[in-house]
């Protein structure tokens, strides 16, 4: 056997390294293209809607934890955590009657002002599937794709707060990318006194960064950040996160603020989707 | 021929499919800086191994599937298993009489090359991140290549039947 694949492999060596380059140049093309342009879009959903039975393989025991510990629960914790959520229901029920009497107030002051009414959200919740294991890209792959009318620039929430958005989507489950990524930016509005500026991620999962606010800017600790709406794929309105620490340098030009998010980037399984009734589910919105 | 093509390709897709779900399969927090490549380990299994039936072309198309697993840019990690797939074939001769720790050292300078590929792309690509945290996986890596090494011998393998 030796002799034989020996002279065999030999007499392939040249061909190995011409393959090899063949590949190489195909992978720096392919690089440039997918770096610069969205044409690989449609390949990429392609094999990701190929790779979605091997998620829901993954997937699978960890649901089966979760389903074996639900049903396994003893009565008395049910009974205990049933009444827990009922108290939680009232109180969320009252401050939601609160919340009602103002939109109404709101719509009537806006129409007194002639002003376009605020459109109102449709929600849809969905599961994380999987999440990135380059550490570097903080995203995540949720049950739901372009068949229940997921597109790409969608925003997800959790209960807290904006958790990220679509980046692309499959068939049957789509890639979201986390507002803490690095490359991920988010028009947001102090909530205070409407100031605007950009929420940018930092690869950290607590912390963004507040990156264009000058030194004189109106911005304390505690303010809460919200979405301003006007990049025009998150829907406005939306908690953000919560300002941590203003340094004022007087050297720099603009000041250095961070923020932490009211989301719980790395602890949720459940997402919610927001669709704007304004927009038709399922139509190509556009990506900031 | 294509049915003992068919047979020596199998093992090899069911062990590289299993890889890519090790690969996928979240982690804790803590955990995630360290998780090996297990397609790298695979990869370079099979490579060593079976160089006919497994070599560049294979390992570029996994690398496409793993970008898009992992989200990455289209071709990083073709590019990246295709380089160690080259190394590996081209002296898998000299590798296969390796005693097992000289051939963990190898294991470690293939997957440095293929943790410095993927930490080159990300630099041009503009994707920043300290070179340091790249090298957990390598290490990971190299300790588990003896277990991954056992596991995967244990996978039959039709012999040529010529000899």
């Amino acid at each position: 056997m030796a002799a034989g694949s020996d002279s065999q492999s030999y007499a392939r060596t040249p061909a190995l390294g011409l393959r090899f380059v063949v590949f190489f140049v195909l992978s720096i093309v392919l690089l440039i293209v997918d770096h610069q342009q969205n044409h690989l879009d449609a390949l990429r959903r392609a094999i990701g809607t190929a790779l979605h039975p091997l998620r829901v393989v993954v997937d699978a025991p960890i649901s089966a934890w979760q389903w074996f510990d639900e049903t396994t629960t003893n009565f008395n914790d049910l009974q205990l955590e049933n009444n827990r959520l009922k108290a939680e229901r009232l109180l969320t029920n009252a401050r939601l009657q609160r919340y009602a009497a103002l939109e109404a107030e709101n719509a009537r002051l806006r129409a007194m002002l002639e002003a376009t009414s605020r459109v109102r959200d449709r929600v849809r919740v969905a599961q994380i599937m999987s999440v990135n294991g380059n550490p570097f890209r903080h995203s995540i792959v949720i049950d739901k794709g372009s068949r229940d009318g997921v597109y790409d620039g969608q925003a997800i929430l959790d209960a807290n707060g904006v958790l990220g958005q679509v980046i692309g989507t499959g068939a049957f489950s789509s890639e979201g990318l986390l507002i803490s990524d690095p490359d991920h930016a988010l028009p947001v509005e102090v909530n205070r006194n409407g100031l605007r500026t950009i929420a940018r991620g930092t690869g950290e999962f607590d912390r963004l960064d507040l990156p264009f606010l000058p030194n004189n800017a109106d911005i304390k600790e505690g303010d809460i950040l919200v979405t301003s709406g006007l990049g025009g794929s998150f829907p406005a309105g939306y908690p953000v996160a919560v300002v941590e620490s203003v340094q004022r340098l007087p050297a720099e030009p603009f000041a250095e603020v961070s923020a932490r998010p009211s989301a719980a980037l790395n602890q949720v399984r459940e997402v919610m989707l927001v669709w704007s009734i304004a927009e038709e589910p399922g139509s190509e919105a556009e990506n900031e | 021929m294509s049915n003992a093509f068919r047979a020596r390709r199998l093992p090899v897709i069911l062990t590289i499919v299993a890889a890519m779900m090790l690969a996928i399969v979240p982690l804790p927090g803590w955990a995630e800086p360290f998780r090996p490549d297990w397609v790298a380990i695979t990869l370079i299994y099979w490579c060593l191994h079976m160089p006919r039936y497994f070599g560049v072309g294979s390992a570029w198309l996994v690398g496409i599937v793993l970008d898009v697993a992992q989200g990455t840019l289209l071709g990083q990690h073709a590019l990246a298993l295709s380089l160690i797939a080259f190394l590996t074939v081209k002296f898998h001769l000299q590798l296969r009489v390796f005693p097992l720790s000289q051939m963990a050292a190898t294991v470690l300078a293939l997957l440095a090359v293929y943790r410095f590929v993927l930490f080159w792309i990300n630099g041009v690509a503009g994707v920043g991140a300290p070179l340091v945290a790249y090298w957990g996986p390598v290490l990971t890596g190299t300790l588990l290549w003896p277990v991954a090494d056992f596991i995967l011998r244990t996978i039959p393998r039709r012999r040529r039947p010529s000899g």
